[in-house]
């Protein structure tokens, strides 16, 4: 081992003798803690004398900027007051116990002092008991009552008086959590009438099942199970989801399709959210039959497809996603989503300008269009909407935007010149 | 830059002495297991343990392999085993496995666990129902505080906010009672204290039996008044983006303990680095509390400042270059170090907030927080959560969607639940569950007739005068809060007005001028009026358990206002923000107050949804 420093050394040499003098006995602690606070007076009273006192330093070390006995002592007297031995003094006499009130007891358990539960045994004295630890609020000492009682008492009589202490039953569903005693909590869930919640409890474990299989089994199971009512839709809908990912995955794992080998898989679909999964069929199995038995707004379901769709440039695909059909048979672009939201999703794709124009020009609003056509640089939709704006001025700024000579400073260049256009400015 | 205010403010009392507190008190009870000892340390105290005493300390003290606790078999072959650990049932129970298997295996070994910052009976049931009481012996390694800057002090117990809040479990309650003595015995006596929630109400009362029965000291107090807040007293604050630096670093990077690891895509090399954010950092102290929008003109120009001070170097003399190389350089290297990984930094920010349309997700806050076309924001986050977008922020802006709006209609909470459990795994429910039960995302009552009337004559009219309805109908409605709080308290400033950024002038500056954080603004009130005084519409809103008491001086002498009386300590019960902290130095600066921290850990939004999040094993 390597030598201390030196201050660690002085410091060492003089606690260790400072816990050799101090034994085990509760009253040598008691005066220790006596002429504490009379050496701690001592030092207030002449607080001018600060600068002589600075110099005893307990370490050696100098005290941060303003050193002074009195943080030194407190030194002493944490390191002290945390040595195990003086916190539990043999000396308490076991005879005393038994009389010990809830308060003194509780206070005591406050303390980390010896204490003794086995006295509490009426279920008045142990009420009594949960009340006093509840009242002193130190969720410490309540839980170690809780602790007793639930060695002591049945669970009907337990789980009863809780009903009628929240702070304490919150607690013990709190311990019993940590302590991961399932089946004791799903009980009191049930005697406290909170079937929502012991519902839920039971759901949570799925999480611990890492089998899909047995996952997908005990899921089927917690159908029966007490839920809200829009719990319980959503319940279903993981069943019925994972059901469907285990068939999906059992198919694509191998990846023989081209698909696969084109884009391979980055991880398995099992367990995804049901968007996700909506994403994945888009992908991978666009077109081979009805995706989703599952209920997702139209919205959902063309944000998804989209993106993927997108990601794989099938702009035909994409396009036929906002067809539709009136009863004359004239196709016309309609979407859930602001067109707006389409070519930003597009955009994110790295689709090509002329797709991009294309929704560009579905969206209403002049000034958004305009945003974002400058955002993405698609100079004919800019020029365009600024003629149909009929503004002058800002063609003509906008004509210092775009490379001279070019496609479309020649078509800003007919539009300025152009007669038949009445300008607003 | 271009802050004003008075600058006659008081020193800050000397903190470090925490530090060595902890350190001693450390190694003393390692040496309650003398010889070599392998040592297992909880995940989450290791940075901790990283700012009280490096490697070298703990081998000097016999430590001889170091592990990380990771509950699972353990493969260490030395005789003594020592635990440094939060006391937590999991963990104590795989420590007893590990006794349990050695005995089995009829292996010898010593074992010590040390909890920090104290024990809890639990923990030690587990071991007497395990069959190993008396195998290991048990400590407590009070180790209450952590300096993380000079007026920054952390408790560093985020699970503190989960037990207290969610679980409604009060082992902590002591604890923070505790850490609040030790300030008190180390620069107390304090001359008063006010606070608010349930929470904070039986820390002051924990304290105050603690010191009851401790010591009664005289000295001249370092700390003035003392303010107590509960986390639940404002959700709204830490829900809120940070646009901060400071703030903005620890959103994006996570300041863990004082320190942050920045990436290759900051530091511009293949490496990555951390570094500690504090004020020891000249360049990050001048632009930790400012807005995002200033940074950048701040390092531009201290870069400019950096090239005028190299470009010095020509034209010297043999002589005054070795005074400069000697005097400056050393200096201008450290800033220019600094200076460039802070740039990295602002522009890792730029890219990321500007990928994720931030612009629109601050527009759509900024609606919630006035009450202004609710509509267009529920569609915002409706496709927010569509489209997969992080997780949390879809969570963050639900959560802030109920609480502005008192919760919910039943109709949008059913509809933006499903999307949310569709979009993010339906495991969510367990999720939806816990917000439910904290209160930050809730349906509103079918009962309250009231609400449902407002949002159908809010559809008649526009959304501004629904929200001003909402106000009306506030003080009826039993669980309202934050729009009336909102305007009692003046949080939101008039909009229409310019707000310059760069010269604030109110603790909005924090929330681009949008909003003043409800926690502040109840501090500066509380301390403006020394008291609740006038404040009881505002505390009857918040629940009530608000009080403001004499410290512990007998407080004639205490009227004085003295330097020490204008030091304040703000105790958060949950955790408090970074842009919560630089309100507040901006709100000292102002007033000429000093302003400590002390919370039970450094939070934001993501932090304090992850710790309400139930979607894994």
């Amino acid at each position: 081992m390597t030598r201390p420093k030196p201050e660690d050394d002085e410091y060492w040499n003089s606690s260790k003798f400072s816990a050799f003098t101090f034994d085990d006995e509760d009253d040598e602690f008691t005066k220790m803690k006596e002429s504490k606070r009379a050496v701690n007076s001592m030092l207030v009273d002449d607080d001018d004398d600060d600068d002589d006192v600075e110099k005893v330093s307990w370490s050696g070390e100098p005290i941060g900027s303003k050193p002074n006995f009195t943080h030194s002592f407190l030194l002493l007297q944490y390191t002290l007051a945390y040595a195990p031995e003086l916190r539990k003094p043999k000396s308490e006499c076991k005879d005393y116990m038994s009389d010990w009130s809830p308060e003194e007891t509780v206070r005591r358990m406050r303390k980390g002092k010896v204490f003794s539960l086995e006295r509490f045994r009426s279920l008045q004295e142990k009420l009594l008991l949960l009340d006093e630890a509840v009242s002193e609020n130190d969720g410490n000492v309540i839980t170690a009552v809780l602790i007793y009682l639930k060695k002591s008492l049945s669970k009907e009589i337990l789980f009863r008086e809780l009903m009628l202490r929240e702070i304490a039953l919150r607690h013990y569903v709190h311990y019993l959590k940590e302590m991961g005693e399932q089946k004791l909590l799903v009980e009191l869930m049930k005697a406290l009438g909170r079937t929502d919640d012991m519902a839920l409890m039971q759901y949570k474990e799925h999480l611990n099942i890492k089998d899909e299989g047995q996952r997908r089994d005990f899921l089927k199971n917690c159908l029966s199970l007490p839920f809200s009512q829009d719990d319980a839709i959503h319940v279903q809908d993981h069943y019925t989801l994972l059901e469907r990912q285990i068939i999906i995955e059992a198919n694509d794992k191998r990846g023989d399709a081209e698909i696969f080998k084109k884009f391979p898989r980055k991880a398995s679909i099992l367990n995804m959210p049901i968007i996700t999964t909506l994403y994945y069929s888009c992908f991978y199995h666009y077109g081979e039959s009805d995706v989703s038995t599952l209920t997702i707004s139209e919205k959902q379901y063309i944000l998804t497809a989209l993106g993927a769709r997108a990601k794989l440039k099938s702009w035909f695909d994409v396009d036929s996603l906002f067809n539709t059909k009136n009863w004359l048979g004239y196709t016309k672009k309609r979407s859930p989503i602001g067109f707006h939201r389409v070519v930003d999703i597009l955009q994110k794709n790295n689709a090509p300008v002329q797709v991009l124009q294309e929704y560009m020009n579905l969206i209403d609003d002049p000034e958004l269009k305009l945003s974002l056509a400058q955002k993405y640089k698609c100079h004919d939709i800019v020029i365009d909407t600024y003629r149909d704006l009929k503004d002058r001025q800002q063609l003509i700024v906008y004509r210092g935007k775009v490379e001279r000579g070019s496609k479309e400073d020649k078509k800003i260049e007919e539009l300025l010149c152009n007669m038949q256009i009445r300008w607003k400015n | 830059m271009a802050h004003t205010g008075r600058r006659d403010a008081p020193e800050l009392p000397d903190f470090s002495l925490l530090k060595r507190l902890a350190r001693d008190q450390l190694i003393y009870l390692l040496e309650q297991l003398p010889g070599k000892k392998d040592l297992f340390i909880d995940a989450d105290l290791m940075s901790l343990l990283d700012r009280i005493a490096n490697v070298t300390t703990l081998k000097q003290h016999e430590v001889d392999k170091l592990y990380k606790v990771e509950l699972k078999p353990i493969v260490s072959t030395s005789d003594q085993l020592c635990f440094l650990i939060r006391p937590r049932i999991q963990t104590v129970k795989w420590i007893a496995d590990i006794v349990n298997s050695d005995k089995a295996s009829g292996r010898f070994r010593r074992y010590k666990i040390i909890f920090t910052p104290q024990k809890f009976y639990a923990c030690e049931t587990v071991l007497e129902e395990q069959g190993v009481y008396g195998d290991v012996t048990t400590d407590e390694w009070a180790f209450y505080l952590l300096p993380l800057d000079d007026d920054i002090i952390s408790l560093e117990l985020p699970e503190f906010f989960r037990d207290n809040f969610l679980e409604g479990d009060q082992r902590w309650v002591t604890t923070a009672g505790s850490a609040l003595r030790l300030v008190y015995s180390l620069y107390g006596p304090f001359s008063k204290v006010y606070g608010i929630g349930r929470c904070a109400k039986m820390v002051y009362e924990s304290w105050r039996d603690q010191v009851e029965d401790g010591e009664q000291k005289a000295r001249q107090p370092e700390i003035g008044n003392v303010f107590l807040i509960d986390r639940d007293v404002d959700f709204v604050t830490p829900l809120c983006s940070q646009v901060v630096y400071e703030g903005l670093v620890d959103d994006i990077f996570r300041i863990k303990c004082g320190s942050v690891e920045f990436g290759p895509e900051v530091t511009s090399s293949d490496k990555s680095l951390k570094v500690m954010v504090n004020s020891q950092d000249k360049v990050f102290n001048e632009i930790r509390n400012e807005h995002f929008s200033n940074v950048f003109g701040f390092l531009s120009q201290k870069a400019r400042n950096l090239q005028t001070a190299y470009d010095k170097r020509r034209g010297m003399d043999i002589q005054q270059m070795k005074t400069f190389v000697s005097e400056e350089l050393k200096g201008l290297k450290q800033e220019h170090r600094l200076l460039s990984l802070h740039i990295g930094a602002s522009e890792c920010i730029m890219k990321k907030k500007t990928k994720q349309d931030f612009q629109e997700l601050l527009k759509t806050e900024h609606s919630l927080l006035e009450g202004f076309e609710v509509r267009e924001c529920i569609s915002f986050i409706e496709e927010h959560i569509n489209r997969q977008i992080s997780m949390i922020d879809s969570l963050r802006l639900l959560c802030l969607l109920s609480i502005t709006e008192n919760g919910l209609l039943p109709k949008d909470y059913r509809s933006l639940k499903a999307q949310y459990l569709q979009s993010y795994g339906i495991e969510h429910l367990l999720t939806f569950a816990n917000l439910k039960q904290i209160g930050l995302l809730v349906e509103q009552q079918p009962g309250e007739t009231l609400t449902v009337m407002e949002s159908k004559v809010g559809k008649l009219v526009n959304d501004k005068t629904a929200g001003k309805l909402t106000d009306a109908f506030s003080s009826l409605a039993k669980k309202s809060n934050f729009r009336a709080l909102s305007k009692r308290l003046v949080l939101i400033p008039k909009s229409g007005e310019e707000y310059d950024l760069r010269v604030p002038r109110d603790m909005a500056y924090i929330f681009s001028g949008a909003y003043i954080p409800l926690s502040c603004k109840l501090i500066e009130q509380v301390l403006e009026r020394d008291g609740w005084t006038g404040l009881e519409e505002v505390t009857r809103m918040l629940n009530g358990h608000e009080f403001a008491v004499t410290g512990g001086t007998n407080g004639t002498e205490a009227r004085i206002k003295t330097d020490p009386q204008r030091i304040i300590l703000v105790m958060f019960l949950g955790g408090c923000t970074y842009s919560e902290i630089s309100a507040l130095r901006f709100l000292g600066r102002e007033k000429g107050y000093k302003f400590i921290v002390l919370t039970t850990a450094i939070t934001n939004s993501a932090r304090l949804l992850e710790a309400l999040l139930d979607n894994h094993a």
